[in-house]
């Protein structure tokens, strides 16, 4: 095995920290005017593997981190934050602002790059906040017919060929050792992704961005699901405060709590 | 093991064939005859998960035949603890130890055999850590396009499910002829285990290679009651400043109530609970009768893990709070003195 060649798919996302509206005519969620920023399970995944590049912990090391995202023209900031944080160069397919793509879709794309790139790694992000699926990585896997570590909290090398990956599951965690060519999707406590330097997002400016198309790619971006409506959750009136703790429970009682 | 499967055959040649009574929802009725569903049931060394039998509970609200799958070593008794449950009329067993951890890569194949021998037009599992990691990868390899985390079933073909950690809720339409689902487990409640006589037959095992293997696992362990199923749930955040103090204040409340305990991100992050409490848009969501959480500020991330809750009660010392906008109930004060006060006055 030589070294690794890295895809880590990143998405443009309304950014965690802001409020989604609906818009008036309930069929999506307001994006125009509103801050965006990389998923930040994204971020994650560019951070491992930076440090699997620095940590040296793959003996034969690292020959390239390839970002990748799909997304409209502006889908290129969050490559340049990718590339700030230390991936070598991205690829994008481009499509129209509003137009949205599926994971399955995703996934198929994916899978054109990892075969045109021969990729031996990919680190996926284990949800986007967006459309909160949790998909795509399982399905690049499925699709490679590649082995897949989910919600991974810890990644380790065994040799050149074993990866040994600690998985957060339902009341607590489980590990997995599987072989390289692998997919992994990271979730929040991998690592604590760094901040771009001022220096390093002048140098991702220089760093290359190939554009294509999903047709390049010999991938059809229809979409089998049909959003009908989106609406606002009910909203929840608070019932207001208590003075005291036994405000507190005689307010429970009478709601039935207790 | 040929007259089993020959009468199953017939039973569910039957079910096709007869008309059902008339369904309350004129669209569903017409369809009903020819919906049949799989719901992919959990197991742990030779124990159905009741959990996970919410997806059995979807499947009734679909209509339609509903069929059970189970998979792993020794199965029969698996088998015959699913086949108790009401509504079920046919369980698929895979009896192979291969099958005990649930590894996706040779689970999903072995899922999708049994998918397409079987002529399913609904797969339906959990959202939980298996159905998370599984099903999309059975999806991709029947080339359909899943929908995750539903928390409503509209029609056949017609699905709701939050969106941006529970601040929209879309309802989509899928076109793909087989729906991969997985559920909510709030949103649909188990299915009765008793009551059903469904009968067992054995699925097709493709016997497929996986590079992926199990090593260990690492649970934690608790004689509280399970937090994604809990009744009652208490609830500390940052604001508890240590695990000492945690397990100090938190766990002599939730003993008082017989709850679950959950936690924030910022209290997992900074060590004071188990990543597995964790309550919110990336750790568990949870709907009990009463959500009871002190210093916890209510970020819409943490809220998307509780909102649903039937009553929410919160102490926190700072009175602007965002949980307060939430809270049924809200007292102002310092979680150090009023927490011990609760649990006192709860045990009188």
């Amino acid at each position: 095995m030589s070294a690794l060649r890295i895809l880590v798919p990143v998405k443009r996302v309304i950014d965690y920290a802001v409020k989604p509206r609906v818009n008036k005519a309930q069929t999506a969620v307001e994006t125009a005017g509103v801050k965006h920023s990389m998923n930040p399970f994204d971020e994650l995944s560019i951070e491992e593997s930076v440090r699997i590049r620095e940590k040296k912990s793959y003996g034969p090391g690292v020959d390239t981190i390839i970002a990748f995202s799909c997304g409209p023209p502006k889908a290129q900031d969050v490559l340049r934050t990718a590339m700030a944080m230390g991936a070598d160069r991205s690829i994008h397919v481009e499509i129209k602002d509003g137009e949205e793509v599926e994971p399955l879709s995703i996934a198929k794309l994916l899978k054109a790059v990892v075969e045109k790139e021969k990729i031996d790694l990919v680190m996926c992000g284990k949800q986007a906040i967006d459309g909160d699926e949790g998909q795509t990585g399982q399905m690049l896997a499925g699709l490679l017919g590649w082995g897949q570590a989910t919600q991974a909290s810890k990644v380790s090398f065994e040799g050149e060929k074993n990866v040994l990956v600690e998985k957060e599951v339902d009341g607590g965690t489980e590990t997995v050792k599987s072989r390289l060519p692998m997919v992994i999707t990271t979730d929040l406590r991998l690592n604590e992704p760094r901040y771009a330097s001022l220096p390093n997002i002048m140098k991702a400016k220089k760093k290359k961005i190939d554009k294509m198309t999903a047709s390049d790619l010999g991938v059809d971006l229809t979409k089998r699901l049909k959003t009908i409506k989106v609406i606002e959750p009910p909203p929840r009136k608070g019932g207001g405060k208590v003075e005291d703790v036994d405000g507190m429970i005689a307010k429970l009682k009478e709601l039935g709590a207790l | 093991m040929i007259p089993r499967a020959t009468s199953s055959v017939l039973r569910q040649a039957r079910t096709q064939l007869q008309p059902r009574g008339p369904t309350p929802v004129a669209s569903l009725s017409a369809l009903a005859r020819f919906l049949s569903s799989l719901a992919v049931l959990e197991q742990r060394d030779g124990k159905l998960n009741h959990g996970s039998l919410g997806a059995v509970t979807a499947a009734q609200r679909l209509g339609g035949s509903i069929t059970g799958f189970v998979a792993g070593g020794n199965i029969k008794a698996v088998a015959e603890e699913a086949a108790k449950v009401s509504g079920i009329e046919k369980i698929i067993a895979v009896d192979n130890a291969a099958y005990d951890k649930g590894l996706p890569e040779n689970f999903a194949p072995l899922l999708v055999e049994n998918i397409q021998r079987g002529g399913f037009t609904h797969v339906i599992a959990g959202h939980t850590a298996f159905g998370k990691s599984l099903m999309p990868r059975v999806a991709a390899l029947l080339d359909v396009q899943q929908i995750s985390d539903i928390t409503a079933i509209e029609s056949e073909n017609t699905f709701v499910r939050p969106i941006y950690a529970g601040n929209a809720i879309a309802t989509i339409e899928s076109s793909d002829e087989i729906k991969i689902i997985t559920i909510r487990g709030t949103a649909f409640t188990a299915a009765e285990a008793e009551g059903g006589s469904a009968s067992i037959e054995d699925g097709v095992d493709p016997k497929a290679e996986t590079t992926t293997e199990w090593v260990v696992e690492n649970l934690a362990k608790s004689d509280r009651p399970d937090l994604a199923t809990a009744g009652r749930v208490v609830s500390g955040g940052r604001g508890l400043k240590s695990k000492e103090e945690f397990d100090r204040i938190m766990l002599p409340l939730a003993d008082a109530l017989g709850a679950a305990v959950g936690a924030s991100r910022a209290a997992v992050d900074s060590g004071y609970a188990d990543n597995s409490l964790q309550v919110g848009q990336t750790g568990k969501v949870v709907a009990p009768q009463l959500y009871l959480c002190a210093g916890i500020s209510g970020a819409i991330q943490h809220l998307a893990g509780m909102k649903d809750s039937k009553v929410i009660a919160a102490i926190n010392k700072d009175a602007d709070a965002p949980i307060f906008q939430v809270a049924d109930v809200g007292l102002v004060g310092d979680l150090f003195d009023k927490v011990p006060e609760l649990t006192e006055k709860l045990k009188q």
